[in-house]
C-alpha cells in the first residue's frame, strides 16, 4: 500500500482503491452474503416480511433435500457434467498436442482463427445449430437414412445425449485452449529426449507430455465443468421431459413461484457444486488457483 | 511420433474443424429454406423472406440498440475497474496478494445464474429494481476479472524503475500514470475492452435475472426460440456469421501483410549481415 501511495500519490491511490474495492465487496461479497442470507429466511407476502414469521430456518433446504425428483435431477447435473468434462478433455488433448507440437507456426494463426469462430457466433446460435440437425426430421437422420446406416429416423432429443451432445460442441474450446497453452510451453527437446531413449509413444505422452499439461487441463476442467452445470440455453434447447438440468429448476423457482428465497437456496446449492469442483481438481492435479486462471 | 500417426492427426484436424463449422453452415442454410420451420431438408426453394421479417421485427431492433448500450456500459466499468484491481494486487506481496487474487477470480468461476440471482436479490434489497443497469453490475463483477487478469500479466513486464526515475526527475504522480505506466498497459487495456465487449454480447445467464422488463438480443433470441420457432432466427445467425467473416479475414489480411513485412525485414537483413561479412 505505501509503494502505491509513493507511486501515484493520495488522489490517485484512492481512487484505485475505491475502484478495487467496488468491485470486490458491492459487486461480488455483498450480494453473495446477502443470497447465502436469504436463502435461510423463509418466502413471505411483503406485509410479513420483518414481522414474527421473518425467522432463519433450513427449510428452504429441506425442500431440497425431501425432495427426490430435485435431488436426482441434481445428482444427474453433476454426473452429466462429469461426463462432458470427460468428453471435453479426451476430444480436445490430441488436437491441442498435435497443434502446439505438430503445426507448423505459419499456420497456427489461421487455424485458431477458424476455430474461434464459433465463439463470436454466441452461444444461444450454437445450441441453436444442433436443434435443427439433430429434429426429428432433420439433416442428420437424413445424411444418415441416405447411406442406409439407419432405416428409420432416430429420435436424438430424448433422455441426455443430445444435452451431451450441445454441451460438448458448445465448450469444447474452453478445453482446447488451455491445454494447448500448457503443451506449448513444453519443450520439444524433452519429446525428442524420451523419444531417442526408448519411449513407446504413450509412456511419452504419460510421462513427460500430461504432467506438463496439468495446470492446463485443471482450467479447462474446472471452466467446462462450472459451464455445463450452470448452463441454461443448452438444456432448455435440447433437453426433453426426461432430463431435466438443476438450472431449470432454479429459474422455475425465481421466474415461475416467485419464490426467491428458495430459488437462493438452490444458486447456493450450485454455487457449492462448483467450489467443491474447483477444490476437488486442485487437490488432484496438485495445482494453484494461480495456474487454473490464466 | 511418426509420418503415419501424423497423416491420422492431420486428418483428426480436419473432421474436428468440420464438426465445429458444420452446424453453423447447417443453421445458415435454413435461413434461405422457403419452410416455414428451421431445417435445410426437405429442401423448399430459395428465400429472402426471413430476412425482410427480421428487419420488420421492432422488438429484436430494440434488444439489440439495448445489447450494444450495455456492452459499452460494461466495457466502459469494467476496464478502470479490472485495472485498478491488477495494479492493487501488483503493489501486494505473499499472503494478501495470494487471498486477494482468489478473491478475484472466484466471479470467474461462478455460474453465471448465481452471479445474476444474487445481483437481483441484492440491489432488489435496496430498492434498485431489475433492469439492464443490473444487467450491466453483474456482468461487470465477473468480466472485470477477466480485465484484471490481463493487466496483471502485461505489468509483470513492466520495468518499475522507470517510475522511479520519472518521480526522480521530479514528474507528479499523475504524469507518472498517464506517460509511463499507462502506455505500457495500451495492449492489455485495448484486449481487455475487446473481450469486455464480446463477453457482454454473449452473455445470457447473468442478464436472464436481471433485465427487468428489457430484452438483450439473446434473450429476445431465447424467448423466441421458446414461444415459437421461425427462420428468422437463422436469418439473424447468418448476420452475425456474416459479421465475424468480414472480421476474422480482414484480420487475416491484416496479419498476413504484416507477416509479410517481417519476412522481408529478415531477409533484408540477412542479406546486409551477409553483405558485410563479405
Amino acid at each position: 500500500m505505501s509503494d502505491l501511495l509513493r507511486r501515484y500519490g493520495t488522489t490517485m491511490t484512492t481512487l484505485i482503491c475505491l475502484l478495487t474495492g467496488f468491485w470486490l465487496i458491492i459487486l461480488v461479497i455483498l450480494p453473495n452474503l446477502y443470497l447465502f442470507e436469504n436463502s435461510f429466511r423463509p418466502y413471505l407476502p411483503v406485509a410479513e416480511m420483518g414481522g414474527p414469521k421473518d425467522v432463519y430456518s433450513f427449510n428452504n433446504y429441506m425442500t431440497f433435500f425431501e425432495s427426490p425428483i430435485h435431488i436426482s435431477v441434481f445428482l444427474w447435473t453433476v454426473a452429466y457434467s462429469a461426463l462432458v468434462t470427460a468428453l471435453c478433455f479426451f476430444f480436445a488433448y490430441p488436437l491441442a498436442y498435435f497443434l502446439s507440437k505438430k503445426v507448423s507456426a505459419r499456420s497456427l494463426p489461421t487455424l485458431f482463427l477458424v476455430l474461434t469462430i464459433p465463439l463470436w457466433v454466441s452461444e444461444i446460435m450454437r445450441s441453436f445449430a444442433w436443434f435443427i440437425i439433430l429434429s426429428l426430421k432433420g439433416p442428420l437422420n437424413f445424411l444418415l437414412m441416405s447411406v442406409d446406416i439407419i432405416d428409420k429416423p432416430i429420435r436424438w432429443m430424448t433422455g441426455f445425449r443430445s444435452v451431451m451432445i450441445g454441451l460438448i460442441y458448445t465448450y469444447v474450446l474452453f478445453m482446447l485452449f488451455p491445454i494447448y497453452n500448457a503443451i506449448q510451453s513444453l519443450d520439444t527437446n524433452q519429446i525428442e529426449a524420451a523419444e531417442d531413449l526408448g519411449a513407446p509413444w504413450w509412456r511419452i505422452h504419460w510421462r513427460v507430455i500430461l504432467p506438463h499439461a496439468k495446470p492446463g487441463i485443471a482450467s479447462g476442467s474446472v471452466m467446462v465443468f462450472m459451464l455445463s452445470a450452470g448452463s441454461i440455453l443448452v438444456p432448455s434447447l435440447l433437453a426433453s421431459t426426461n432430463s431435466r438440468w438443476f438450472t431449470e429448476i432454479i429459474q422455475q423457482w425465481i421466474f415461475e413461484s416467485l419464490d426467491w428465497n428458495t430459488g437462493s437456496a438452490y444458486a447456493f446449492l450450485l454455487l457449492i457444486l462448483c467450489t467443491v469442483f474447483v477444490t476437488v481438481v486442485m487437490r488432484v492435479f496438485r495445482v494453484k488457483l494461480s495456474d487454473i486462471a490464466k | 511420433m511418426t509420418r503415419k500417426s501424423d497423416w491420422a492427426f492431420r486428418a483428426y484436424l480436419v473432421i474436428f474443424l468440420l464438426y465445429m463449422l458444420l452446424p453453423l453452415v447447417v443453421m445458415g442454410g435454413a435461413a434461405f429454406n422457403d419452410s416455414r420451420f428451421p431445417s435445410v431438408y426437405p429442401w423448399q426453394g430459395f428465400t429472402l423472406n426471413w430476412f425482410v421479417e427480421l428487419w420488420n421485427d421492432p422488438r429484436l431492433l430494440a434488444s439489440f440498440r439495448n445489447t450494444l448500450l450495455v456492452a459499452l456500459a460494461v466495457m466502459a466499468l469494467a476496464v478502470p475497474i479490472g485495472t485498478a484491481a491488477a495494479i492493487v494486487v501488483n503493489s501486494l506481496g505473499g499472503w494478501a496478494r495470494s487471498s486477494l487474487y482468489s478473491l478475484m477470480v472466484a466471479p470467474i468461476l461462478t455460474p453465471g445464474a448465481v452471479i445474476g440471482i444474487s445481483t437481483l436479490l441484492f440491489w432488489n434489497k435496496l430498492s434498485v429494481p431489475a433492469g439492464l443497469h443490473l444487467s450491466v453490475l453483474g456482468q461487470v463483477s465477473y468480466i472485470a476479472a477477466f480485465v484484471m487478469l490481463l493487466v496483471l500479466a502485461r505489468l509483470q513486464s513492466f520495468d518499475r524503475s522507470l517510475e522511479e526515475a520519472a518521480l526522480d526527475l521530479g514528474a507528479s504522480h499523475a504524469t507518472v500514470l498517464r506517460r509511463i505506466l499507462l502506455p505500457h498497459l495500451y495492449p492489455a487495456l485495448g484486449a481487455g475492452a475487446a473481450i469486455a465487449f464480446f463477453q457482454s454480447i454473449e452473455n445470457f445467464n447473468v442478464t436472464l435475472f436481471t433485465r427487468g422488463p428489457y430484452d438483450t438480443m439473446t434473450v429476445y433470441v431465447f424467448s423466441k426460440v421458446r414461444s415459437g420457432i421461425t427462420p428468422t432466427i437463422n436469418a439473424l445467425a447468418v448476420i452475425l456469421i456474416g459479421v465475424t467473416l468480414v472480421g476474422a479475414i480482414f484480420y487475416e489480411i491484416h496479419r498476413r501483410k504484416k507477416q509479410a513485412e517481417e519476412d522481408a525485414a529478415a531477409r533484408i537483413a540477412a542479406l546486409a549481415e551477409a553483405a558485410e561479412a563479405v
